[in-house]
C-alpha cells in the first residue's frame, strides 16, 4: 500500500526527467528528416554535423575556451580558498562576500554587468571577454569545492610534515597538494561543464569573431526542429555523463 | 601560523584575488546601478543628466503587464516545482543511503547537461506535430493536435524541466538532516500523522523549501532562451526585456534597472532564508 | 647522576596580549618519561609546540645538550611530535607514512625499507604496510603516528595528549605499550595530558602547570601524597580538606585542632605559628569510618554510597555541613562491613597520613577544568 507509493513516485518523476532525453538520443539515429516520424537507423546526422565546418570550428572553440576558463579558474580559485583558510586579512568578509553574490545573483544580472563593463573600458567582445565572464562565475563553484576540502583538512599535518623534516616548499609539495587535488580536479571538471553549458552570459559577452558551441545551437534550435542538434545533443550528453562520473569516482576514491 | 617567509605570496594572492573581484565584480554591479539612474544615449549607452526615469518606465502599463505576467509564470513554475519536489525529496531521504546516493546522480545527471538541448528536446515532445500529440492520437484519444507549443504551459514545463532539480536537493538535505527521533517524539507526544507534519516537519523544512525558492524563482525569470524556444513571442520573461533593452533596443538604464529590480527580490529571498534558518536554531549563513 | 637533555630557560609566551606561558623554567633529563599535566588552557600543549618548533617563544630559550634550539625550524630539531589526531598523511600507505621522515634525511631505499619494516614491526604493524590510514583502527592510527616518529631516533618524542582520541579500554592498553616502548627504546618522552590518572601512572616525573605556571614538579608520588599547594591537591586525585587551627607546637609535631578533635601531627616544612589555620588534606582511602560510639572522629552520617567492586565509597555529612569522601577496602570477614543511608557514624583517619598545607589566597579550580574535555 503505502509501502510502494512513495517508490512509484519516485520513478515516474524520473520517467517526466529522461522521457525527453532518451528520445533526443533515440532521434539523433533517425534516418528521416521530420523530427516527428521514425524512418529507420541512420548515422547521418553525426555526419552532417562533422561535415559543417563553422559547427566544428564553434565546437573547438567552446572546449578550447572551456579548458582555459576551467584552468584559470582553478588556479584562482584554488589560491583564494587558501588564502581565506590560512590567511586573516582585513576585508575576509567582503570577498566572501563577493563570491557569495556571484554564486547567488541570476546569471542575466552578472551578463549585463558584465557586458556593461567590457564595452565602457573597450575590451573587444571575444575569446577575451568570454573568458574573463566564465572564469568569474566559475570562480566561487570553485572555491566552494576547495574550502570544504580544506575545512575537513587537518591542521596538523603540514605541521607533521615539518616535524619529519620537511621544508616549508617540500611539505606544499608532497602533503598541502596532493591531499587538496581531488578538490581541484572535482572544481576543474565543474567549471569545465558550467562554461560548456553556459548560454546567458556568452549571449552577451561574446562577438562575431569568436562563436561558441551553445550560441550556435541556440540560433539553431529558436525556429523550428533541426535534426543536427539532436546528434550534437546526444554526443554533449555522452560527454557530460563520462566528465561527471569521472568526478564522482575522484571524489569517492578520495573520501576517508 | 602563517610564517614570514611566505609574506610575497600571501601578498602576491591577495592582489589576485582582491584585484579580479574588485574589477569584475564590484565595479561591474556598480556600473549597472550607475546606469540605472542615467540617461539612455545612443552613443555612449549612457549619459548624463540623473534621472529615475528608468525606474519610472517600469512601471508603464506594458512593462508592467510583462513583469506581472512574468513573475506569475515564475511562481507557476516555482509551485510546480515545490509540489513535485517535496513529496520526491521526502520518498527519497526514506532509502537505503547507497540508493539514495545513486539516485541524486541520476536527478544531477540533467544538470550537466547542455540546457538548450534540453529545451529542444521538449519542443520535439511539444510541437503541434510532436510526439505527444502523435501518440495521443494514435490512441484516439484526441481527433485534431493540441496546441501545446508557444503557450504559457510551455514556457512553464520547460522552466520546470530545468530548475527542477535545484528544488530538490536543498529539500532533499533538510529531509536529509530530519531525525527519525523527532517524527517518533512528536507521535509519542500524542500528534497524529497531520500534526506532526504541521508542527515539526514543515517548520524543520522550511529553509529547504526558502533555500529551493530562491534557486528556482529567480532563474525563472531569467532564463530568456526558454521562452524563446517554447513559448513564443507573448510569454517573455524579465530575462528576455532585460536582453532586448540592452542587446537590441540600447537602452541601458532600462535594462539596468529592471536588473536591479531582479535582485533587489534575490536580497529579500535571501533575508527570509536566514531567518527561517535561525529560528530552528541553524547557524545564518545566508 | 641525571643529565639534562632539554632544557627550557624563562619561556614567555602571549597570544593575542594573553600570556600562556610566564617565564617558565624546567630541565628534562636525558631517558627519562616527563608528564605535562594540566587542565585545557594552562599552556601545557602551547610549551609542547614550542619545543617541536611550532611557536616560537616571546622571550626564553630552547637548549638541547647545550646547543640553543630557539630560533631552528621544526624540520631540523632533532625531536619528533605524536600528534593528538595522529596527522597521518591521508594519502599515503603506511609504509609511506612512516618513511616519510627518512625520505625526507635522503636515506638509501635499503635503509628506508629496513628501518620502516623495524619501526612497524616494534608496533605489530608489520602485516599493513600497504594500507591507508583510513582503514585502520584508531588504535593503529596511534601505532603508526608513533612509528612514524620513532623512526627517525629522534632525541626526545613529544607526545600531545595522544591517548585521548581511543576508548577507556584501549587506552589503558596503550599506556602499557607506550611504556614498554620508552623503556626500549631509550628516548626521551615529553607526554602532554589532562587526565591525572594517566599521568600518574606512566611518568617517572609530573610536572603540574596552570596558567602557565609549574605548580609542582616531581615523582607522582610527590605529587600525590605530597601536593605543593591546594591547585595541585584539587587537580590531582580526590581529596578532602578539613581546616584546622594549630594549638601548640612541639619539637617535630605540631598539635591542630581539627573540628574539635586534637590531634598531633608530624610538623610541616612551611613555618607554622600557634592559632594559624591550616588545611588537612586528606586522600579517600585515607579515611577511616568508625562506628558511632568510638571516641576518636568527628560524628557525621552517611548520605551516599557507591559499591566500586573493590572498594566502598561513601559520602559522609559532618555535622557542620562538610561533605567527606571516604574510599574503604572490603574486609572479607567481615559481614556487616556495609552501611545504609542516614546511619551515624563518625569519621577520623590514620596518624601520619595526613598532608598539611597553609591556607592560600585560594581560588577554587574552575569546574570544566577537572572534568574530562
Amino acid at each position: 500500500m503505502t509501502r510502494w507509493l512513495p517508490k512509484v513516485y519516485l520513478g515516474l518523476v524520473y520517467l517526466l526527467l529522461y522521457v525527453p532525453i532518451g528520445v533526443l538520443v533515440v532521434f539523433s539515429f533517425n534516418d528521416s528528416r521530420s523530427g516527428y516520424t521514425w524512418g529507420g537507423l541512420s548515422l547521418r546526422w553525426y555526419g552532417s554535423l562533422f561535415n559543417n565546418n563553422a559547427m566544428v570550428e564553434a565546437m573547438w572553440n567552446s572546449l578550447w575556451l572551456a579548458l582555459s576558463a576551467a584552468t584559470v579558474s582553478t588556479i584562482i580559485g584554488a589560491l583564494t580558498a587558501l588564502a581565506l583558510h590560512r590567511y586573516r586579512f582585513r576585508g575576509k568578509k567582503v570577498l566572501n562576500g563577493m563570491l557569495f553574490v556571484v554564486m547567488m545573483s541570476p546569471e542575466i544580472v552578472l551578463a549585463i554587468s558584465l557586458l556593461a563593463l567590457f564595452l565602457l573600458v573597450g575590451i573587444q567582445l571575444g575569446y577575451v571577454s568570454l573568458l574573463l565572464a566564465h572564469v568569474t562565475f566559475c570562480l566561487p563553484f570553485v572555491v566552494i569545492t576547495v574550502m570544504a576540502r580544506l575545512s575537513g583538512f587537518d591542521e596538523s599535518l603540514p605541521e607533521a610534515a615539518r616535524d619529519l623534516g620537511a621544508s616549508d616548499f617540500t611539505m606544499t609539495r608532497t602533503v598541502l597538494i596532493p591531499v587538496i587535488m581531488p578538490a581541484l580536479l572535482a572544481g576543474w571538471l565543474l567549471g569545465f561543464t558550467l562554461s560548456l553549458d553556459d548560454v546567458v552570459v556568452s549571449t552577451f559577452v561574446s562577438g562575431p569573431s569568436y562563436e561558441i558551441l551553445p550560441l550556435r545551437i541556440y540560433s539553431m534550435v529558436r525556429v523550428g526542429l533541426k535534426p543536427e542538434v539532436n546528434a550534437l545533443g546526444t554526443l554533449l550528453l555522452v560527454f557530460s555523463l563520462v566528465m561527471l562520473m569521472l568526478s564522482q569516482w575522484i571524489l569517492t576514491r578520495s573520501k576517508r | 601560523m602563517p610564517s614570514i617567509t611566505r609574506q610575497p605570496f600571501r601578498t602576491a594572492v591577495l592582489v589576485l584575488v582582491w584585484g579580479w573581484l574588485l574589477f569584475l565584480v564590484l565595479a561591474p554591479n556598480l556600473l549597472v546601478v550607475g546606469a540605472s539612474v542615467m540617461t539612455r544615449d545612443p552613443g555612449t549607452f549612457i549619459s548624463l543628466p540623473l534621472n529615475l526615469d528608468a525606474y519610472r518606465q517600469l512601471f508603464d502599463a506594458l512593462y508592467l503587464e510583462v513583469f506581472l505576467h512574468s513573475l506569475y509564470m515564475a511562481a507557476m513554475t516555482t509551485l510546480v516545482c515545490l509540489l513535485i519536489g517535496y513529496p520526491f525529496a521526502w520518498a527519497l531521504s526514506k532509502l537505503g543511503k547507497q540508493r539514495q546516493l545513486l539516485l541524486i546522480f541520476f536527478l544531477i545527471v540533467p544538470f550537466w547537461t547542455n540546457s538548450l538541448v534540453r529545451t529542444y528536446a521538449l519542443k520535439m515532445l511539444l510541437a503541434t506535430n510532436g510526439l505527444i500529440n502523435s501518440a495521443l492520437m494514435g490512441l484516439g484519444w484526441i481527433d485534431e493536435p493540441v496546441q501545446m507549443l508557444y503557450t504559457e504551459g510551455a514556457v512553464i514545463i520547460g522552466l520546470v524541466y530545468l530548475l527542477l532539480p535545484f528544488m530538490i536537493l536543498p529539500l532533499y538535505s533538510v529531509f536529509d538532516d530530519l531525525r527519525q527521533e523527532l517524527l517518533l517524539a512528536s507521535h509519542d507526544l500524542g500528534a497524529g500523522r497531520f500534526a506532526t507534519f504541521i508542527h515539526v516537519i514543515v517548520p524543520l523544512t522550511l529553509p529547504g523549501v526558502l533555500a529551493g525558492v530562491m534557486l528556482v524563482l529567480l532563474p525563472a525569470m531569467g532564463l530568456f532562451f526558454v521562452p524563446d524556444i517554447l513559448g513564443g513571442s507573448r510569454n517573455l520573461l524579465v530575462g528576455n526585456v532585460i536582453k532586448n533593452q540592452f542587446l537590441d533596443a540600447r537602452n541601458w538604464p532600462f535594462g539596468a534597472a529592471a536588473s536591479i529590480v531582479l535582485t533587489i527580490t534575490m536580497a529579500i529571498l535571501m533575508l527570509a532564508h536566514r531567518v527561517s534558518k535561525q529560528r530552528i536554531g541553524e547557524e545564518g549563513t545566508g | 647522576m641525571k643529565k639534562t637533555l632539554l632544557s627550557l630557560s624563562n619561556l614567555t609566551k602571549q597570544f593575542d596580549g594573553k600570556t600562556v606561558l610566564d617565564s617558565l623554567n624546567l630541565d628534562i633529563y636525558d631517558g627519562e618519561f616527563i608528564t605535562l599535566l594540566g587542565p585545557s588552557g594552562c599552556g601545557k600543549t602551547t610549551l609542547l609546540r614550542l619545543m617541536a618548533g611550532f611557536e616560537h617563544p616571546d622571550a626564553g630559550a630552547i637548549t638541547l645538550s647545550g646547543d640553543d634550539l630557539t630560533g631552528t625550524p621544526p624540520e631540523h630539531r632533532p625531536l619528533n611530535t605524536v600528534f593528538q589526531h595522529y596527522a597521518l598523511f591521508p594519502h599515503m600507505s603506511v609504509f609511506d607514512n612512516v618513511a616519510y621522515g627518512l625520505k625526507m634525511e635522503k636515506r638509501p631505499k635499503e635503509e628506508i625499507r629496513e628501518r620502516v619494516g623495524e619501526a612497524l614491526a616494534m608496533v605489530q604493524l608489520q602485516d599493513y604496510m600497504r594500507r591507508k590510514p583510513h582503514q585502520l583502527s584508531g588504535g593503529q592510527q596511534q601505532r603508526v603516528a608513533i612509528a612514524r616518529a620513532v623512526v627517525k631516533r629522534p632525541r626526545l618524542l613529544l607526545l600531545d595528549e595522544p591517548l585521548s582520541a581511543l576508548d577507556y579500554k584501549l587506552r589503558r592498553t596503550m599506556q602499557v605499550e607506550l611504556k614498554r616502548l620508552q623503556r626500549e627504546l631509550g628516548i626521551t618522552f615529553v607526554f602532554v595530558t589532562h587526565d591525572q590518572e594517566e599521568a600518574l601512572s606512566m611518568s617517572d616525573r609530573v610536572v603540574v602547570l596552570k596558567d602557565g605556571v609549574v605548580q609542582q614538579l616531581g615523582t607522582p608520588r610527590e605529587v600525590y601524597e605530597r601536593p605543593a599547594n591546594l591547585f595541585t591537591a584539587r587537580f590531582v586525585g580526590e581529596t578532602n580538606f578539613f581546616p584546622g587551627e594549630v594549638e601548640s607546637i612541639h619539637d617535630g609535631s605540631i598539635t591542630v585542632d581539627v573540628f574539635g578533635l586534637k590531634r598531633t601531627l608530624r610538623r610541616p616544612d612551611f613555618p607554622v605559628q600557634q592559632g594559624q589555620p591550616l588545611h588537612v588534606l586528606l586522600r579517600p582511602e585515607d579515611i577511616r569510618v568508625l562506628d558511632p560510639a568510638d571516641e576518636q572522629g568527628v560524628a557525621g552520617k552517611i548520605v551516599e554510597r557507591n559499591y566500586k567492586g573493590s572498594t566502598l565509597d561513601s559520602v559522609i555529612h559532618l555535622e557542620d555541613g562538610t561533605e567527606v569522601l571516604a574510599s574503604e577496602f572490603f574486609d572479607e570477614d567481615d559481614p556487616a562491613f556495609d552501611y545504609r543511608l542516614g546511619e551515624p557514624v563518625k569519621v577520623s583517619w590514620v596518624d601520619g597520613w595526613e598532608w598539611l598545607l597553609p591556607e592560600e589566597a585560594d581560588e577554587p579550580v574552575h569546574e570544566d577544568a577537572l572534568t574530562d574535555a
